[in-house]
């Protein structure tokens, strides 16, 4: 009986052991990579630190990041970015303390080798010292990269050049920026003052604000408030005409918008986005397209979602979505009806409001419009490489949104290019392409008086298709109250898509 | 095969994994052989084989699996050490030598383990005695919250591991004098058959005991292990479940009551259901484990290669945690399923034994041990709240290696004499002595 007894508690024990090995699977198979990743897991840092890494470079060839052999220093290498600050909001960096952002982060595996693609590659070689370690070939364009430093200068601003067909980023560019050796460094203080120094500087020279900060977008979002009346098919181009004004009231409120500058302006569409028209704009998406549909319009663009771009931490741009509950059905004068908050919704359809937007997420306004209206999952890398220069993986182009039909995005396409040769955007024109632009100057304040001064813009040849869209976003700043987006931020554009197609 | 033979195979295994593993561990963290590789094999043969020949001297039936089992969960457990902290390496060389020397005393002393039953009650008292002295002001010393340990001169002893194996004497003693009448069942209750309640004796015991621990001295895993320890040694001697059902429900209630009452035992609850909520204050050990098993992934970082080291506490209650990250979920399983055969081992010399208070003294020292690693690993696991108690024979620390090796002993010691050849182990004699204690 008593070995029975005996028997039992056997069992017993054995059931506590076999429990422990379920455990034991869930921890270290199953839940697995959700623990790797977790963001309070800096194993993986700081085992990789110090180790053999693979290089991140540009498409054309430059170097940005790299791991030096450093003798006597207590780590076998140490992480090195030879463009300094121009790369540091794509590549990241890699910290011993700080852990790891940007490329460094998304791609971690890739440049430690750890992937199983990898590691077949160097198993290949299984008697020469083959590291597994990937080398990271970006979209970026080093010419043009450079470009968009030197034409930002020392203004606060955002750069975004993409190919629409692709979603592949060719620039992307922020000032202030910050060197990343200063925080892959060896000692620990150093770095930790370094950081210190850097979170605690005047215009927070960490943050990557082109995917990360959202801005005012002013009449750059006029594209979208646009595309809302052609896609619902409440407006076209041609037809109907607003009445010239120099300034809107919505319903509801005695607070009129006025024009920029105060000017009259009104007619169809074409001519509304030509002169960039407040009045016209406002009375558009307030009476006519209503809440539901721009709000739709506006989250077919990506406001709203944090786009899938491969870099950490993107910030979804906001296109507020509550405008209370109807007080007027619609009428014959006012299609859409009246709302609670009919006045949020003029300003929100003229860019103001809550509506607030990444220079990326402008950008990808514009990829629409340039690329029949599909919106691709912008990318910062084109391919993984293993030590000897194969190929081992090349991220396919992916669809993310469809913005648009195709008819309404060759529409836009049209009023965009007639608002760069008649419009506000001329000086963004490059002889013998097809530019077009929508300009923006987001006005944040009259005492004293400063302005967020916006193009958004696409080029191809002539009757192409576009190749290649830009974003371009310079900050307020009260020390230059007078900035528009015509004339501060178009002239870059211009220099810009005359730099990438060689004119 | 014969049980020496066999413990020599077994040996020969337990010595290359001890010897690979240390030297595997250095060759990934330094890229060389330790140099002390060759004189560090020459101490493990050394040891394990004097061992050897102590037990083919002095217990030359005993079961062959008990002794390779321990030697190859105390090499790994120290390779391990050293490749987190040498300087604890030296002294866990020390524990070792002092927990061989143990175990050939523990041999040599107690030729028939059964001569300890008459004695029950003065174990009773030695045991309680060796469990309090951390009380005694002057004499215990608090670490890492819990009040369990006596400052001797240059050393820290914990003496409740010692009171583990004295208590586990006192009760297989009590039982074999008791059982029949705590089988018995003189009430009812409910669906509950119940002895007399001046029966409960034991149980109310070991129910004072573990709240002691628990309460004055803070050592929650030690209380548990009392607490299974009387239980399963009452279940076994009587066979009725009421026992078990009994225990659980006392203990649920010293639980529900002790997690109002003391912050401590709240936080290690709070812990163990949700690490994460604290990942960098209180949740941070159980948290880093959890990340340093999910980094040793099926097959491991490798020995040497993975950073154990953050975890805090990782050459004690955490090692486990260590061992699964450099050696992956196969290695963390190797570790179990080693535990599972020496508690399966355990268990039938306990079925062997020749006498009554061996058998139960036996099932006493094996739960002990069976229970202790599942109490830490589930607490390594969260699968149960984390209470600081060694992995046995793993595990850095002194007291609770010779201790270990102090129940390595005995067990062999009981398996030695239920297998010696008929003419030595006549019935009569045992008979007897059985009578005698009765």
């Amino acid at each position: 009986m008593i070995d029975r007894s005996i028997r039992h508690v056997a069992l017993v024990l054995m059931a506590c052991f076999v429990l422990l090995f379920v455990q034991l699977n869930r921890i270290q198979v199953f839940d697995a990579d959700e623990l790797r990743n977790n963001p309070n897991n800096t194993r993986t840092v700081q085992r990789d630190f110090g180790r053999a890494r693979g290089a991140i470079s540009t498409r054309d060839g430059v170097v940005v990041a790299q791991s030096d052999l450093s003798p006597n220093s207590g780590f076998e290498r140490l992480r090195v970015y030879p463009e300094g600050e121009l790369y540091a909001h794509v590549t990241g960096y890699l910290s011993f303390n700080l852990g790891t952002t940007g490329v460094e982060r998304t791609y971690n595996d890739e440049l430690a080798g750890r992937t199983s693609g990898l590691q077949l590659s160097s198993l290949s070689d299984l008697l020469g010292e083959v590291s597994p370690t990937g080398e990271i070939v970006l979209t970026l364009d080093h010419t043009l990269q450079q470009r968009a430093r030197e034409l930002l200068g020392e203004r606060n601003g955002s750069i975004v050049a993409l190919d629409p067909r692709t979603g592949e980023i060719r620039a992307m560019y922020s000032w202030p920026s910050y060197d990343p050796n200063l925080l892959s460094g060896h000692n620990g203080a150093e770095v930790n003052a370094a950081f210190r120094e850097l979170v605690g500087a005047e215009g927070n020279p960490l943050r990557a604000k082109t995917y990360r900060e959202i801005y005012f977008p002013g009449s750059t979002f006029k594209i979208v408030t646009g595309a809302a009346a052609l896609e619902t098919g409440v407006a076209s181009l041609e037809s109907p005409s607003f009445a010239v004004t120099n300034s809107y009231t919505p319903p509801l409120t005695d607070r009129a918008i006025a024009n920029f500058g105060g000017s009259a302006c009104g007619g169809p569409l074409i001519e509304l986005i030509r002169v960039s028209c407040n009045a016209g704009f406002a009375q558009l998406g307030a009476e006519v397209i209503g809440p539901d549909r721009l709000v739709e319009q506006a989250q077919g663009f990506g406001f709203n979602l944090v786009p899938p771009i491969d870099l950490p931490d993107a910030t979804a741009s906001r296109f507020p979505t509550d405008y209370g509950s109807q007080l007027r059905e619609p009428s014959l004068e006012m299609p859409a009806g009246i709302f609670e908050n009919s006045p949020a919704l003029a300003q929100a359809s003229i860019g103001q409001n809550e509506v607030a937007a990444t220079p990326l997420q402008m950008a990808l306004v514009a990829a629409a419009v340039a690329n029949e209206g599909q919106i691709l999952e912008p990318r910062v890398v084109l391919e993984v490489r293993n030590v000897k220069g194969e190929v081992i993986d090349t991220p396919n182009p992916q669809g993310w949104l469809t913005a648009t039909s195709r008819e309404t995005a060759d529409e836009l396409r049209e009023a965009m290019i007639n608002s760069a040769r008649n419009g506000t955007g001329n000086r963004a024109l490059v002889e013998g392409l097809d530019v077009g632009t929508k300009t923006g100057t987001a006005q944040l304040g009259t005492t004293p008086a400063r302005s967020h001064a916006w193009t958004i813009a696409f080029a191809g040849p002539r009757d192409g298709t576009p190749e290649l869209v830009i974003a371009v976003l310079i900050e307020a700043d009260p020390e230059n109250p007078e900035q528009t987006g015509g004339r501060a931020a178009a002239p870059i554009v211009g220099d810009l898509i005359r730099t990438a197609f060689g004119r | 095969m014969r049980p020496r033979t066999v413990e020599l195979g077994l040996l020969i295994l337990a010595t290359i994994i001890t010897g690979a593993a240390y030297g595997l561990t250095s060759l990934g963290r330094a890229g060389s052989l330790p140099a002390n590789i060759i004189p560090f094999l020459g101490v493990v043969v050394l040891m394990l084989f004097s061992a050897h020949v102590v037990i083919r001297r002095l217990a030359p039936h005993a079961d062959g699996l008990l002794f390779p089992l321990a030697a190859l969960l105390n090499g790994l457990g120290y390779a391990f050490i050293a490749r987190l902290d040498p300087a604890l390496a030296d002294s866990q060389s020390a524990w070792t030598l002092v927990g061989l020397v143990g175990f050939t005393a523990t041999l040599m002393l107690f030729r028939d383990v059964g001569r300890l039953a008459p004695y029950r009650y003065t174990l009773a008292v030695v045991g309680v005695i060796l469990l309090l002295l951390p009380l005694v002001p002057g004499l215990g010393v608090q670490l890492n919250g819990a009040r369990i340990w006596l400052r001797v001169g240059p050393f820290s002893i914990q003496p409740g591991e010692f009171a583990k194996i004295v208590l586990a004497a006192f009760l297989a003693g009590y039982l074999v004098d008791k059982r029949e009448l705590l089988a018995i069942s003189t009430r009812r209750i409910g669906p509950l058959h119940l002895p007399d309640v001046k029966h409960f004796g034991p149980l109310l015991l070991a129910w004072g005991v573990a709240l002691i621990v628990m309460v004055a001295e803070r050592d929650l895993g030690s209380s548990l292990l009392f607490f299974t320890l009387f239980v399963v040694m009452v279940y076994v001697a009587t066979g009725r479940t009421a026992y078990v059902l009994t225990g659980l429900s006392l203990f649920a209630v010293g639980s529900v009551v002790s997690h109002e009452l003391f912050g401590h035992v709240r936080t290690r609850v709070d812990i163990w259901i949700d690490p994460f909520a604290d990942p960098k204050g209180s949740g941070f050990q159980i948290v880093e484990a959890a990340f340093a098993l999910a980094d040793g992934g099926l097959t491991g970082t490798g020995l040497g290669l993975g950073t154990p080291g953050k975890i805090p506490f990782a050459e004690t209650d955490m090692i486990f945690a260590a061992i699964g990250e450099e050696l992956g979920l196969v290695g963390a399983t190797a570790i179990l399923a080693t535990f599972l055969l020496f508690v399966g081992a355990g268990f039938r010399v306990a079925t062997q034994a020749s006498s009554l208070f061996e058998k139960l003294f036996a099932v006493g020292l094996t739960s002990l041990l069976g229970f202790q690693a599942f109490v830490i690993i589930g607490g390594v696991l969260r699968v149960l709240p984390l209470t600081g108690v060694t992995l046995p024979f793993v595990s850095y620390g002194g007291s609770s290696l010779i201790s270990n090796y102090i129940v390595l002993a005995l067990l062999i010691r009981i398996s030695d004499r239920s297998n010696q050849p008929a003419v030595e182990t006549s019935s009569g004699g045992r008979a007897d002595r059985q009578a005698v204690h009765s």
